[in-house]
């Protein structure tokens, strides 16, 4: 008696399980050989770091013990330095609210007005802050006011993106009350949406202020002012021992600022 | 003088096959200083007409006039323009309290003056002195001055609609409607959230349209009731007449839906006091107190 196909016929295997189909299989070599590749033409070889070492031992070498004959000057320069990631995160997430409202789907005005708002935000968020430090260098000159300027506009594209979607998630329910009875556009968002969303204002902020503090220092060696610019040119001048007095204290400062804002996020929250 | 008048109201859902009348040519008229109840099982349309008075919701186009106190909400599915003025007027509590939960009680009740404020202050949250004292006031009225700093998260749910009744107090309402309001209530938040809402009927004058899912409330609290079914009015008339047997040629089966007293905790049963039941009344003190 013949046995019924039914029976004969094996079970399929998962789709995983499944042989690549041989366009996806094309793709995974070419992934594949890309990074080999890439690795390839970054220079990348043990010889040179075996090479490298002992520079490297003399720098640190150099480096320690830090001086600290000129760590006053640097302790200004840090504050300094810290007082840009302050500023310009303030005046970031004071003009985000504004544009994170009209990029809030559930209350923005216009379908057209949050398109173009979401959009600013973007273009705000993806051009890196170093890149606008070097446009506001050149527009304002050398100094904190560039590096203020190019914190706010990258703290914008942070918040702004953040506080529009906190106010997004929020129960619109309490909004919809307050419509019913008559409070104005303005009045809702103020007494309804915004207090839902504060907890998530409050995390957004300090994450800011923690990034803006760490580019503030990076931002100095393109001239936007602070700490940068004493760290190149200590390294510049091959001052080890001065540029390692300058690394520790922008890990303190980066440590101190991180703690503060873990222990605000846990009290306010 | 007539508080709320309803004419020719039609609200369509749905598309195509799946087209529904939620409410079919309705008209109705509440009087001013009435205390009206609107019955009817799930989905007969007690929530979209409610909805439709506030002008949350549009009715089909070329239908529906509403006017409260003679100000027009909408009118052939266009809103008002003067939608806001007519909206200061009435409060609405809905059956999800809708207070903004991470805001202090007395806030809650506070934004009932936001329809009559300036914008500024509104946008600001300043609050006279003066508005303060009135938002404790309607705070004490409901039994909750002493909860006036906490969060509205910490209370309960009738804690939470009571203070969404003082909310329509502050704001003077001549019409209060409210949907649904002990719909997710035990029975004791119940009775004291539709004893505030008949104080301010009999006291103050307001009158008050509520959506009730369960006849027997209608019966003890409201003069009038309007039975829905489908869309249309099936019944408007005294309360007191709604026996089980009207209601069941009007319902049918779905009259059950109805009459059966949804309550897990009946106080009829003469059991000693549970453990459980003692801590429940000894955590809430401010019911008792009202």
């Amino acid at each position: 008696m013949p046995i019924s196909p039914a029976v004969s016929r094996l079970p399929l295997l998962p789709d995983r399980y499944a042989r690549p189909s041989l366009p996806s299989f094309m793709a995974y070599l070419v992934a594949f050989a890309f990074a080999m590749v890439s690795i390839q033409n970054s220079g990348l070889s043990l010889e040179r770091l075996l090479v490298g070492l002992p520079s490297i031992s003399r720098m640190l070498d150099q480096m320690f013990p830090p001086d600290l004959e000129r760590i006053s000057s640097i302790g200004w320069s840090l504050l300094q330095t810290f007082q840009m990631a302050v500023a310009g995160t303030v005046l970031g997430i004071v003009l985000s609210l504004p544009l994170a409202i009209l990029a809030a789907r559930n209350i923005s005005p216009h379908p057209v007005v949050y398109v173009l708002s979401r959009g600013l935000i973007s273009f705000f968020r993806t051009v890196p802050d170093l890149v606008w430090a070097l446009i506001f260098v050149i527009a304002v000159g050398l100094g904190p006011a560039a590096g203020t300027m190019a914190i706010t506009i990258d703290t914008i594209g942070f918040c702004g993106r953040f506080f529009a979607e906190a106010m997004e998630e929020t129960d619109a329910a309490p909004a919809e009350a307050l419509n019913s009875i008559g409070a104005s556009r303005t009045g809702m968002i103020f007494s309804a949406v915004i207090p839902q969303a504060f907890p998530s204002f409050i995390n957004s902020s300090l994450f800011s202020l923690e990034k803006a503090t760490r580019s503030s220092v990076v931002l100095g060696l393109v001239g936007a002012g602070g700490i940068g610019i004493e760290l190149k040119v200590a390294m510049d001048l091959f001052s080890y021992d001065v540029a390692s007095t300058i690394i520790l204290s922008v890990f303190m400062l980066v440590l101190v600022v991180e703690n503060a804002s873990t222990y605000l996020r846990s009290k306010i929250i | 003088m007539t508080a709320i008048a309803i004419k020719d109201l039609t609200k369509t859902f749905g598309s195509g096959a799946n087209r529904r009348k939620a409410l079919n040519a309705l008209s109705l008229q509440v009087e001013k200083g009435e205390m009206v109840a609107l019955i009817g099982a799930s989905g007969s349309g007690k929530s979209t007409l409610i909805r439709h008075m506030i002008g949350l919701t549009l009715a089909d186009r070329g239908t529906g006039n509403i006017s409260v106190f003679d100000q027009n909400v909408q009118a052939g599915g266009r809103i008002s323009r003067s939608i806001r003025q007519t909206r200061v007027r009435v409060g609405v509590v809905f059956q999800q309290f809708n207070l903004v939960s991470r805001l202090p009680l007395l806030t809650n009740v506070l934004v009932g003056f936001l329809g009559s404020i300036p914008t500024w202050r509104g946008l600001l949250g300043l609050f006279t002195h003066q508005e303060k004292l009135l938002a404790m006031q309607a705070l004490k009225r409901v039994g909750l001055a002493e909860y006036a700093s906490q969060r509205a998260s910490t209370l309960s749910g009738g804690q939470q609609q009571r203070a969404a009744i003082a909310r329509a107090l502050v704001q003077h309402a001549q019409v209060i409607l409210a949907d649904e309001p002990i719909a997710s209530l035990d029975p004791e938040a119940s009775r004291k959230v539709m004893d505030h809402l008949s104080a301010l009927n009999r006291e103050d004058g307001t009158t008050v349209v509520v959506s009730l899912h369960q006849v027997d409330y209608a019966i003890r609290y409201c003069p009038r009731t309007v039975a829905l079914h489908e869309g249309i009015v099936v019944y408007d008339g005294p309360s007191a007449n709604l026996t089980p047997e009207l209601l069941k040629s009007l319902y049918g089966s779905d009259s059950d839906e109805l009459l059966v007293p949804q309550r897990p905790r009946n106080p009829v049963v003469l059991a000693p006091k549970s453990k459980t039941q003692q801590g429940r009344l000894v955590e809430t003190p401010a019911l008792a107190a009202v």
